[in-house]
């Protein structure tokens, strides 16, 4: 192995960079063929997945499956992600974080008051959409719930899924807006420049882990 | 009759109608000329080559005990105690009620797998049928049945396939006591009123036809002895109407939902036109390397 | 059906006893939904059950099962207290006025005559007042102490509103306020229709059951009348035709009777047959007797019948008593019949006293079923566990089974309820090896008489001289049997009133049985059914819709015995006058010169009113009898008699409990149960999902109706512990079955003499074989006694016990 640059920091392991690709693309694929099944328009996006039976057959299997994956994540990162007073102060300056005013920001450790919250959000969605999506899950629990049960599913189903959508849009986003971010989840390291200017503290206290 | 499409299900466009306006039809079901014998039940799947399996008895004579994907209409059997003292022994036949504004066609998410022709049928089509069950959660009236054996949604279908022949149901024509006709949705109301008339003069004060207008009206209608209680002919829904959840799922929330989407990512589109990425510089790669270095120090 | 079907429609009043017409027709209840919907008729339906026919009923009346007599009698009360009768009808077309023998009396609960020993009635005492011009003698006020009308009025005193409740348990409000709409009907142009079927046959007075509903009618004035009548429904598409073509023990083709040991010879036999009027002017259709007789043997034997030979009625059995059902396998269980030919029937399910049916079987050296699908008969010698639990290997009868066509496969008329021939081709092909009916008979007939040929015999002559005409011996075509039956003439014969010209060329089809001869010039295979294929060719196959005044007649659809009369008895539509009662119930009417109308006339059509020919023209009064004379074993007046088994003994007489005359085997008597130890009333049914025994090896029906269930009320249940669905025994003194509870309103608690009283309601359709879940038959409970006239069994009311059971399933 070569010797690592002195300025290039590890960010995530190869194991959680897989569980993150497999979790994006499981994502990105149940919103395809949901979307599909909500929106007339968009039903085309069934072809994607065999057409629309096969759709409907992948779409909750997908949905276990990243009940799995997330809980991989889950695991991974929950310690990172809970609340402290830095990311309350941080969400005050939420209008410093969108001008990119991270300066006057607290220091912000491996995440900052935004990722925590698309964290959590997936967390609470996903809970939603994996209990929503068994009581709508025919194929299976048709018998064991009532129909007005099942309607409610379907409401909250559709509109969970929709807060996961605008999440992981917000989370894409971020990853463009930015730079070097993305490698952090492809190469699994990031710049030190990149930790400084948005995760300081973070790098503060990998620079003091290594330290030791 | 030509079968000329008045909706379809998932479907932007409305369809229409080439041949002008055509009749609507309706299949009256006259509960108080219903004798129960499921000759209904029989030439349903008879006509339909559809069997039933040999069940047990549950202490009724509903046989089966409940709409299957095979068994498209079924005899439902209430014993009531009327107002007077006297036992009526109330038979409805169950079945799709062929909506004029139908909640499966609503929530359906295929295009074209629920179809309504012109004349208020409403009727499965199989080949665009994803079996995802949505119709059971649209109907107002518990009616479509997921096939256990192609997971595709089953339920009557008015016998538009003899319909569009010019010929009546095949229920309508194996009923001996004309309990079930079928024709014009016009001359079924007619008829429903002298057979209303008869039953207020037997008595039956509260007699009166079901086609109710939550659902814009139905293409099979009940004339009810007691038609101020509908539920007590085995569960008939009162004042049935698409469920707001339903509308709600099917409505408003199409348009906020992607509205919202879009937003979103129309939002980041014009925070990074007009605010630029977010890189790191020169500067912030010397202070971390100083970072880095004090510490390793 | 005096009517027919669709006649049910002109009806102002139906009332449905004894029967459930839209249970177990529910094709001819049609009409019935047509009468309420168009001719604002009232529904009445009494019955022991909340029937599908009470479903659609104006008033349900609840009854407990065997007591309709009561019930009947008690209207019949009502009618001559409240003078609720058609007064000119009664008096003019009945025999109400006539005077009866002085000794005629009825005392506790017999009539005059009873021995109780041979429990039969010396019945010398039943009848009229003879004159010595050799004619009744009459009383046309009705005043007479011995009137027909008073001693009617004596006989029916005791049932009043409060004994019909005690006896039926049928409330008094419901009971008067059907009375009440009954009497409606006594206007002349008002009609009430009699629906009945086994509800009232299967019963140990089933004959007198319907009798008293007769006598209700005639008193109404609804007989001969659009929309009225005795509407016997029968209960298999063709069992009409059974009965006309004669196949009972004890009857030949139309209704003529077999001869019996004390007949030994034609003339003996003529004796009791060829009535003669019993009042002035009558035309005692039977006179014609003999032309039907000898037109019949004519058609059997051909040229071997002669005037010499008596027209070979010696050839003819002669009876020592009757060999209904009941005694055939009485006697094959006494072993003295011990070859057995079920042709189309399902015994071991449908007889009394499975127990006893299943060993008779045994006992036999051969059994022949003949029939299109696999019965419970033909493999009663095989284990089926509970449900046929035989020990195989030791019973040693042969069974043979040859598989015959079902209807849709024969081409061939069946007779329905309104007497309708209607012919029907074939459908489909015969499957597989099976046979006709006729082709097996065919077969079985040539190879006797060949046996017969080669090997004598001790009787071979009825064999051998058989009339065999068909173009393929082995194969008669239905055609030519319809033709026979028909009748065709032999020889020629002459014009009475122009020499030159012939009534009848030999070779020629008849046209109908009024030119039917004694002389052996025609052949008749079935007198009725004279004018079926006449030389216009196939009457039955009539397919003319037309139906003038929508009278619901249509009278050239098919062709209805006799001669193609719709309604029987129509003169009695009519006034004396020779008007119609009544507009909507015109029929036929006297133009001046001859009668005419929408129906033919059951009348000479040239009798002018005046000369007084009464309208019941196979009578010899020419009238309708209230009292039967000596021709019921069991009373002049039906009277109430309790089933053999009943929960409450006879509250009417006590120590008559049951009909003093129906006939008890030795054996039978014992296996009755009583009161103490089976509580319950049961009663035995069909259900509109199957056809007795056939349908359930249809996957369609069996998914109807899968599984074998009994009824019962909810406080019986409640009692007892059952709830809905759950597994149940019932037992009689004879077996028990197991079925599932079904828990019902419609099973009502009756309060009678006092007690409280629970019915029980067994279907009949289950069995081992077919589509269905194997069940039991109700006939492992049912007694094994039948009605005192005609011996059809008792299904319709006995006694159980009920108890709850766990079966692991």
């Amino acid at each position: 192995m070569s010797e690592k640059p002195e300025n290039i920091l590890d960010r995530y392991t190869t194991g959680a960079r897989i569980n993150h690709w497999i979790n994006a693309a499981l994502l990105i694929a149940l919103a395809l063929s949901g979307m599909a099944f909500f929106h007339p328009s968009l039903f085309f996006l069934t072809d994607l997945f065999g057409g629309g039976a096969m759709a409907r057959i992948l779409h909750p299997w997908m949905g276990v499956a990243v009940v799995l994956s997330f809980g991989g994540l889950f695991f991974r990162f929950v310690k990172f992600n809970f609340w402290t007073k830095e990311d309350t102060q941080w969400m005050k300056q939420v209008g410093d974080v969108v001008n990119a005013r991270e300066d006057k920001l607290p220091e912000v450790g491996k995440y900052n008051a935004g990722q925590k919250l698309v964290f959590w959000g997936m967390v609470l969605t996903i809970i939603a959409l994996i209990t929503s999506g068994i009581v709508l899950w025919d194929q299976y629990f048709a018998q064991y719930f009532t129909i007005d049960q099942k309607r409610w599913a379907a409401v909250i189903h559709a509109l969970a899924a929709t807060g996961i959508i605008m999440i992981v849009v917000v989370h894409i986003y971020a990853a463009i807006w930015v730079k070097g971010t993305v490698r952090g989840m492809t190469r699994g390291s990031v710049t030190g420049g990149w930790a400084w200017r948005h995760h300081r503290k973070w790098l503060r206290e990998e620079v003091s882990k290594g330290a030791k | 009759m030509a079968l000329d499409l008045m909706r379809r299900s998932a479907s932007s466009t409305p369809a229409g109608s080439l041949s002008g306006p055509t009749t609507e039809v309706a299949k009256l079901i006259d509960i108080s000329k219903c004798i129960g014998c499921k000759a209904c039940q029989a030439a349903c799947l008879e006509w339909n080559d559809l069997r039933e399996e040999v069940g047990v008895n549950t202490g009724v004579y509903d046989n089966p005990h409940d709409l299957t994907e095979n068994s498209w209409t079924l005899m439902r059997y209430s014993e009531v105690v009327a107002d007077n003292g006297n036992l009526e022994w109330l038979i409805r036949k169950d079945g799709c009620m062929h909506c004029a504004d139908p909640g499966c066609l609503k929530a359906c998410p295929s295009p074209g797998a629920i179809v309504q022709y012109t004349n208020g049928i409403v009727d499965f089509v199989k080949e665009n049928c994803i079996g995802c069950g949505y119709c059971v959660k649209g109907c107002p009236f518990n009616i479509p049945r997921i096939s256990k054996a192609d997971h595709k949604a089953y339920k009557c279908t008015l016998c538009s396939d003899r319909v569009n022949v010019g010929q009546g149901p095949a229920c309508a024509k194996a009923c001996p006591t004309q309990a079930i006709t079928f024709g014009t949705k016009a001359a079924m109301i007619a008829q429903a009123q002298t057979r209303i008339t008869d039953l207020k003069e037997r008595g039956y004060k509260n007699a009166g036809l079901y086609d109710p207008p939550g659902v814009g009206g139905t293409h099979v209608m009940y004339v009810l002895q007691h038609a101020d209680r509908p539920q007590i002919f085995a569960g008939l829904a009162k004042d049935p109407t698409i469920s707001p959840l339903v509308d709600l799922w099917k409505g408003m929330l199409k348009p906020i939902a992607m509205v919202g989407i879009g937003l979103t990512a129309l939002a980041g589109v014009f925070h990074y036109m007009t605010k630029g990425p977010n890189r790191v510089d020169a500067h912030d790669e010397e202070a971390a390397a100083r970072e880095m270095r004090r510490k390793a120090s | 059906m005096t009517n027919l079907w669709m006649d049910i429609k002109n009806a102002d009043v139906i009332t449905i006893m004894g029967g459930n017409a839209a249970e177990a027709h529910p094709c001819g209840f049609k009409w019935v939904t047509e009468a309420k919907a168009h001719n604002k008729a009232k529904l009445i339906v009494v019955d022991p059950r909340f029937t599908r026919s009470a479903a659609l009923a104006d008033i349900f009346c609840p009854i407990r099962a065997g007591t309709d007599i009561a019930f009947l009698g008690g209207v019949i009360k009502y009618l001559l207290d409240n003078n609720k009768l058609q007064h000119e009808y009664v008096k003019a077309f009945t025999n109400a006025s006539y005077i009866v023998k002085d000794g005629y009396g009825f005392e506790d609960g017999l009539f005059t005559g009873y021995n109780a020993e041979q429990r039969d009635y010396n019945r010398s005492s039943w009848d009229y007042e003879m004159g010595d011009d050799g004619f009744v003698k009459l009383d046309e006020s009705m005043q007479h102490p011995r009137s027909v009308f008073q001693l009617m009025k004596k006989h029916y005193e005791r049932y009043t509103p409060e004994m019909v409740e005690r006896v039926c348990g049928s409330p008094k409000d419901k009971f008067l306020q059907i009375c009440e709409v009954i009497a409606t009907t006594s206007a002349p142009d008002k009609a009430m229709t009699s629906m009945y079927a086994l509800g009232w046959t299967q019963h140990s007075k089933g004959s007198q059951n319907i009798r008293a509903m007769a006598v209700i009618q005639l008193l109404l004035g609804n007989i001969g009348m659009r929309g009225g009548g005795m509407n016997a429904l029968r209960g298999h598409s063709n069992i009409q035709g059974l009965t006309d073509i004669g196949l009972m023990s004890n009857l030949i083709p139309g209704y003529l009777t077999l001869a019996n040991e004390r007949e030994p010879n034609y003339a003996e036999y003529m004796k009791t047959r060829q009535f003669k009027p019993m009042r002035p002017g009558q035309t005692s259709f039977w006179q014609n007797y003999g032309k039907f007789f000898v037109s019949f043997t004519k058609s059997m034997w051909g040229a071997a019948a002669t005037k010499d030979n008596d027209f070979c009625y010696d050839w003819l059995p002669k009876l020592d008593v009757t060999y209904d059902v009941l005694r055939a396998f009485e006697l094959m269980h006494q072993g003295r019949i011990n070859g057995y030919f079920c042709q189309g029937f399902n015994p071991l399910m449908s007889f009394p006293n499975r127990k006893k049916i299943a060993g008779a079987l045994a006992k036999l050296k051969y059994l022949v079923v003949i029939d299109p699908l696999q019965t419970e008969t033909a493999r009663f010698w095989e284990n089926h566990g509970e449900h046929n639990d035989v020990n195989s290997a030791s019973i040693q009868t042969e069974v043979f089974e040859l598989p015959t066509t079902c209807f849709a496969e024969d081409e061939g008329s069946l007779t329905n309820s309104g007497r309708w021939l209607q012919w029907h081709w074939a459908g489909a092909d015969a499957p597989w090896e099976t046979k006709g009916d006729i082709d097996i008979m065919a077969e079985l007939h040539l190879r006797l008489k060949a046996l017969y040929q080669k090997e004598g015999g001790v009787f071979p002559d009825p064999i051998l001289n058989l009339v065999w005409p068909y173009k393929d011996p082995k194969k008669p075509h239905p055609e030519e049997i319809a033709k026979e039956v028909n009748g065709y003439v032999l020889e020629d014969v002459p014009d009475p009133n122009d020499a030159t010209k012939k009534l009848l060329t030999a070779g020629q089809q008849m046209p109908g049985f009024a030119l039917l001869r004694d002389d052996g010039k025609t052949a008749c295979g079935c007198w009725i059914y004279s004018g079926s294929w006449t030389p216009a060719g196939n009457q039955m196959a009539r397919r003319d819709t037309a139906d003038p005044e929508n009278a619901g007649l249509a009278p050239r659809w098919a062709w209805s015995w006799p001669a193609n009369r719709r309604i029987l008895y129509n003169r009695a539509s009519a006034d004396l006058n020779g008007k119609p009662w009544g507009p909507s119930k015109k029929l036929i009417e006297w133009n001046g010169t001859t009668w005419t109308g929408l129906d033919v006339p059951d009348y000479g059509p040239a009798n002018k009113p005046e000369a007084g020919v009464g309208p019941f023209i196979m009578n010899p009064e020419g009238t309708a009898r209230l009292f039967t004379r000596g021709m019921m074993r069991d009373g002049p007046f039906p009277e109430h008699y309790e089933p053999f088994e009943t929960p409450v003994g006879n509250p009417m007489h006590q120590k008559v409990v049951s009909n003093p005359v129906a006939r008890v085997f030795r054996g039978d008597m014992e296996v009755f149960g009583t009161a103490k130890d089976f509580p319950y009333v049961a009663t035995t049914y069909r259900l509109t999902e199957h056809f007795h025994f056939w349908s359930k090896h249809v996957q369609v029906n069996a998914s109807l109706q899968p599984e074998l269930f009994v009824e019962l009320g909810e406080d019986l249940a409640k009692e007892k512990g059952i709830r809905n669905g759950d597994w149940m025994k019932v037992s009689s003194n004879r077996g028990s079955i197991k079925a599932k509870a079904v828990v019902t309103k419609r099973m009502m608690t009756l309060k009678c003499d006092g007690k409280v009283v629970h019915q029980v309601g067994i279907p009949i359709h289950w069995g081992f074989t077919g589509a269905t879940k194997k069940g039991y038959g109700a006939n492992m409970l049912t007694p094994y006694v039948g009605d005192a006239n005609i011996e059809t069994p008792e299904y319709k009311a006995f006694l159980v016990d009920v108890e709850k059971i766990n079966v692991v399933s």
